[in-house]
């Protein structure tokens, strides 16, 4: 056994232990703590399979936005999670003859499952221009030439997704002071100064 | 059995996609964890796909995993986008409670 088969079983242990805790954490901000360090064990699959890239994004996007912005919405709603729970052993039967059933049709299907050459003792040779470049470079050149018009429209669907969020939650605000365009431009000098006499020696 | 082949990584994601199903059974009442356990099962849809692109030697599989996280990332701020709408207005967002479309 190699030191990769090693590190493979060390972080698909820890992902799937992690990802148990994810949906039976008592306290929802220890389960989003789990879902981040099954994120972080799912990067270090990544890496185990060569996909640098994908590794870094998974620390960043999940890690760094949407484990955080899970944070964020856990603590700032002030519900009660011990409520919530009630008939929670309740769901227990149903939720694990479903997934028993699951697993198994998948275990079924991967040992039935066979592939004419071999699939993981024999690699397809890889393209040998791409071959002899980085991860990210690699992956660069094919995701902007083939996969250009997918890319635009994940692009779209980020940007919708941001329009959507900020309409949903934004509130207009009755307390904030705003610029009032029309009322500055409308000042006129008798509105602002007042020019008055002096005498000498008297003051105002 | 211990040299770690294509089916060890497709079994991990295999348990990881079925702990998502099991968690939404479970946590039937609290719509925060349903999202976490939706983010569960996409990771073993990645795991998935990057094996499979490591041991064909293609890269698309990484291209459509690098979607599924982009279009995952935008599931996620707009489902926790309506929760602290629905919270704000209602006060609660335990799932028994959203009847409001019920025909």
């Amino acid at each position: 056994m190699e030191g990769t088969d090693l590190f493979f079983y060390l972080f698909s242990a820890l992902v799937i232990l992690s990802g148990l805790m994810v949906v039976s954490a008592r306290n929802p901000v220890h389960a989003v703590m789990f879902l981040i360090f099954a994120f972080i064990n799912a990067a270090g699959i990544f890496l185990l399979l060569g996909a640098e890239f994908l590794a870094m994004t998974l620390v960043i996007v999940y890690v760094g936005a949407v484990a955080v912005l899970f944070l964020f919405v856990v603590m700032m709603l002030d519900i009660d999670f011990a409520e919530m729970r009630a008939g929670y052993m309740k769901y227990f039967p149903i939720g694990a003859l479903i997934g028993f059933a699951v697993l198994a049709e998948l275990i079924a299907l991967f040992g039935a499952w066979k592939t004419k050459s071999g699939l993981n003792v024999v690699k397809a040779p890889m393209d040998p221009e791409l071959a002899a470049l980085t991860n990210t470079e690699a992956l660069g050149r094919v995701l902007f030439t083939e996969y250009v018009f997918y890319f635009e429209a994940v692009g779209i669907i980020l940007l919708t997704a941001m329009i959507g969020a900020i309409i949903l939650t934004h509130r207009k605000n009755d307390r904030a002071r705003r610029q009032n365009i029309a009322d500055q431009v409308a000042r006129t000098p008798e509105m602002s100064i007042e020019i008055r006499k002096v005498e000498t020696g008297k003051g105002i | 059995m211990l040299e770690v082949g294509l089916p060890h990584y497709l079994s991990v994601a295999a348990i990881l996609f079925t702990l998502g199903i099991f968690g939404i059974f479970l946590n039937r009442k609290n719509v925060i964890v349903i999202l976490m356990s939706i983010e569960l099962m996409l990771l073993a849809v990645n795991i998935n796909l990057v094996a499979f692109s490591a041991f064909q030697n293609n890269l698309t599989g990484q291209i459509f995993a690098l979607f599924v996280l982009t279009v995952a990332a935008a599931e996620a701020a707009i489902g926790l986008a309506i929760v602290v709408v629905y919270y704000r207005n209602k006060g609660s967002i335990a799932v028994d409670d959203i009847h409001a479309m019920k025909g």
